[in-house]
C-alpha cells in the first residue's frame, strides 16, 4: 500500500520527478563514468608499460639499479648459459644498457644506449627496423626523443659510449625509425640499436644488462649473479602511483555522491515542508506517523530507482560507445607522464556499475530517511494548518 | 459496542500554553453524541469549536477530563489505536477541502480504502459509489486544480463517507463556497446521514449549515454555552 501510495505521488508530480530523477541520474551516470575512465587509464598505462618495457617479467644483471645510473657501468654480465635455449625460441630476450652520449646538431646530450635484439617479439618495440636499415649503425629512437633532440628519419648523429675496458668510442649512427611510443620510459633519453652491435662496440660480446621473459615463460630459479624480478616488483612504482591517484579519484567518487546526496536532501527536506497539510490529512485518515515516514522515504528511495532505470536508458550505451571508441587524448597530455595514448579506454566493470548503483540506492534511502525524522514529531493538527510541530 | 453512546466528554478541558501563559481552549466539556446525529459545534471564531473536533477525532488529546469515540479513550489511546479508529471510524471534511493534489479525484476518494487495505474491485465500486453520492461520478479522472470550490468539497465529502464511517466530523465545511453551493453540500450531507445513519458532528459558524442541524451546540470562549434540540429549517 505504502509503495503504490509512494509510486502514486511519484508520477502524480509528473516533470518535477523526472527533473529530480533526471538530476540523480546524471550524478550516477558521472560517477560511473569518471571511476570508469580512471580503471581504464590505470589499466592502459599498466598494459602499456608491460607490453612495452616489462614483458612477463625481467631477470636483471645483480648490481642494476635503474635508479642509480653510475651503477650500469658494471650492471652487465654474460647471459646465463642455461638460457640458451630459450633465447634461441625466442621465450627471452636480452637488453644490453650502456651509458653514453649523443651530438644531435653538434649539440651534446647524455643517452641511455639500450641493445635489443632485432626480432625479438617479446616487447611491442619495432626491433625489426634495425635489422631492416642497410645504414652501417642504425638506430631506432621514440617520438619524444626525437621532438627534444630535433631528430628525423635519417639523420645521421654521433653517438659516444665508454666500452668495457672504459675506454671512450664514438660512431656515427643513422636513425631509422622514429617509434610512437606511449610510454615515456622506453623514450625519454633512448637510443635503441641492435643488440650484437652493441655488444661490439662495446666489447660485450654476448652480455646484457636484463633479460625480458615472455609472459609463459619461467625462468630457472638461482641463476648466479642475477636476480628475477617479476610483474608485481616492476609495476610497484607505477601501482603506487595508482594508488595515490585513488585517493584524489575517491575523493572525487566522494564529492560526486555527496552532490547527489545533497540534491536529494534537499528534495526530501523541502518536499516535507511543502506537504505538511498533507501530511496532516494522511494522518486525519488514518496513517501512523511511522507509515508516514516509510512513504516519504520510499518516495525518495524511488528516485533513486527511477535514475538507475534512467542512467540505463542513455547512460549503458554511453558507456558501451566510449569504451569501444575510446575517447581522444590531447597529444600534449603525455608530457604529464602518462602512458596513455591517442585514445583512453574506459572500463566498466560489472564490480563498478553493480556496486555504484547499488551505493547509489543505499545512500539515497538513507539521505531520504534523514529529513523524515520531522515527521516523527508532527502533530496532526499542527500539519493540518500548514505548521512544523 | 457496548456503550449506548458513540462520543462522550467528561469535564473536557484543553489547554494550550502560548510563550509564559496558557489559553483554555475548552473549559469543562460534558456532552454526549449518539448515532446518525447532525448536529453542529457553533460559536465564534475562538470558542474551541475545531479543538473539540479534534479532540473527538483523536487528533488531538484532552489536556483534563476525558473524550470517549467508539469506545476508545483518547487521553491514554496510542498512536496505533488512533490511527486505526480515524482510519475505519472517522471521516474528515475541512474548510481547505485538503484534497491531494496530484492525485486524481477517484485516487482521492479511494485514499482511506487503500490505507485499510480493501482490494481493488471492491475498492472501485465503493469509490463510484460515492462519487454517485455526491455527483461527480464522471469527474472521476480530473485532478483537484480543474475542479470548482463547491466540486472540491464534494469529493472531499466522497473521501470522508466512501469508507461508511460511523462519523463525520466536518471543521467549516461550506466556509469557502457560496450560497448554491453550500445548500448542495449540506443537503448531500443530510441524505447520507439518513441513509448511511453516519453521525454528522460540524464546526460552523455558518447560519446556512446551522439551518440544516437537528441538534446545536453553542460554544463560548470553551465552555458550552447551550445543547438545543431543533426542528432544521431546510431538511
Amino acid at each position: 500500500m505504502i509503495l503504490k501510495l509512494a509510486f502514486r505521488n511519484l508520477t502524480g508530480r509528473g516533470m518535477r520527478t523526472i527533473l529530480n530523477a533526471t538530476v540523480l541520474s546524471l550524478a550516477f551516470v558521472a560517477i560511473i563514468m569518471i571511476q570508469g575512465l580512471l580503471v581504464g587509464m590505470n589499466q592502459q598505462i599498466a598494459d602499456a608499460v608491460t607490453q612495452t618495457e616489462y614483458g612477463g617479467g625481467q631477470l636483471w644483471h645483480e648490481k642494476y639499479d635503474p635508479y642509480d645510473m653510475f651503477s650500469l657501468e658494471d650492471a652487465h654480465g654474460t647471459i646465463p648459459t642455461q638460457l640458451e635455449e630459450s633465447r634461441q625460441q625466442g621465450l627471452i630476450s636480452p637488453i644490453l644498457i650502456v651509458q653514453g652520449s649523443i651530438y644531435p646538431q653538434g649539440r651534446m646530450r647524455p643517452a641511455l644506449i639500450k641493445g635489443i635484439e632485432p626480432f625479438q617479439k617479446i616487447i611491442s618495440i619495432p626491433s625489426h627496423f634495425l635489422a631492416e636499415s642497410n645504414a652501417v649503425l642504425p638506430i631506432m629512437i621514440g617520438n619524444r626523443m626525437a621532438k627534444d633532440s630535433g631528430l628525423d628519419i635519417g639523420d645521421v648523429l654521433t653517438i659516444q659510449w665508454r666500452d668495457i675496458h672504459g675506454r671512450i668510442d664514438a660512431r656515427d649512427a643513422t636513425v631509422v625509425q622514429i617509434m610512437n611510443t606511449t610510454v615515456p620510459t622506453v623514450d625519454n633519453g633512448q637510443i635503441w640499436m641492435a643488440l650484437e652491435q652493441l655488444q661490439e662496440l662495446t666489447d660485450m660480446s654476448n652480455q646484457a644488462t636484463l633479460i625480458i621473459k615472455n609472459a609463459n615463460y619461467t625462468i630457472p630459479e638461482n641463476i648466479s649473479g642475477w636476480v628475477f624480478r617479476d610483474l608485481d616488483f616492476l609495476l610497484k612504482d607505477m601501482n603506487e602511483m595508482i594508488k595515490a591517484k585513488s585517493v584524489s579519484s575517491g575523493l572525487f567518487y566522494l564529492i560526486l555522491i555527496f552532490m547527489a546526496m545533497l540534491a536529494i536532501y534537499d528534495t526530501q527536506v523541502l518536499s516535507i515542508f511543502h506537504r505538511r497539510k498533507e501530511m496532516g490529512t494522511l494522518m486525519a485518515m488514518g496513517l501512523t506517523r511511522l507509515k508516514l515516514i516509510l512513504l516519504f522515504t520510499l518516495e525518495g528511495a524511488l528516485n533513486g530507482v527511477m535514475a538507475v532505470i534512467l542512467a540505463c536508458v542513455y547512460g549503458f550505451p554511453l558507456f558501451l560507445f566510449l569504451s569501444q571508441t575510446g575517447i581522444n587524448i590531447p597529444s600534449n597530455a603525455d608530457n604529464f607522464g602518462f602512458a596513455i595514448g591517442e585514445k583512453l579506454f574506459p572500463v566498466y566493470t560489472i564490480a563498478l556499475v553493480i556496486g555504484t548503483t547499488v551505493l547509489v540506492l543505499i545512500i539515497t534511502t538513507i539521505v531520504s530517511f534523514i529529513p523524515t525524522h520531522r515527521i516523527a514529531r508532527l502533530k496532526p493538527t499542527d500539519a493540518l494548518r500548514g505548521r512544523m510541530t | 459496542m457496548e456503550n449506548s453512546f458513540l462520543i462522550k466528554t467528561e469535564k473536557l478541558s484543553k489547554i494550550y500554553s502560548i510563550g509564559a501563559g496558557a489559553v483554555k481552549a475548552l473549559d469543562d466539556v460534558n456532552l454526549t453524541f449518539d448515532k446518525a446525529e447532525f448536529v453542529g459545534l457553533v460559536g465564534p471564531s475562538g470558542s474551541g469549536k475545531t479543538t473539540l473536533l479534534n479532540i473527538i477525532g483523536s487528533l488531538d488529546t484532552p489536556s483534563i477530563g476525558e473524550v470517549i469515540t467508539m469506545g476508545e479513550k483518547i487521553s491514554t489511546i496510542s498512536h496505533k489505536r488512533s490511527s486505526i479508529l480515524r482510519s475505519i471510524h472517522i471521516g474528515f471534511i475541512f474548510q481547505t477541502f485538503n484534497l491531494l493534489p496530484v492525485y486524481s479525484v477517484f485516487e482521492n476518494v479511494e485514499l482511506p480504502l487503500l490505507l485499510v487495505g480493501i482490494p481493488f474491485n471492491e475498492r472501485k465500486k465503493r469509490v463510484f459509489d460515492a462519487l454517485d453520492w455526491v455527483g461527480l461520478a464522471d469527474r472521476a479522472k480530473s485532478k483537484p486544480a480543474q475542479l470548482s470550490g463547491g466540486q472540491s468539497q464534494r469529493v472531499a465529502i466522497a473521501r470522508a463517507i466512501v469508507k461508511k464511517p460511523a462519523i463525520v466530523l466536518a471543521d467549516e465545511p461550506t466556509a469557502n463556497l457560496d450560497a448554491e453551493n453550500s445548500h448542495h453540500i449540506l443537503q448531500t450531507m443530510v441524505k447520507l446521514n439518513s441513509q448511511l445513519d453516519t453521525t454528522f458532528i460540524f464546526a460552523t459558524h455558518d447560519e446556512k449549515v446551522i439551518s440544516y442541524l437537528r441538534r446545536k451546540i453553542e460554544l463560548f470562549d470553551g465552555k458550552v454555552k447551550a445543547d438545543k434540540i431543533q426542528k432544521p429549517e431546510n431538511n
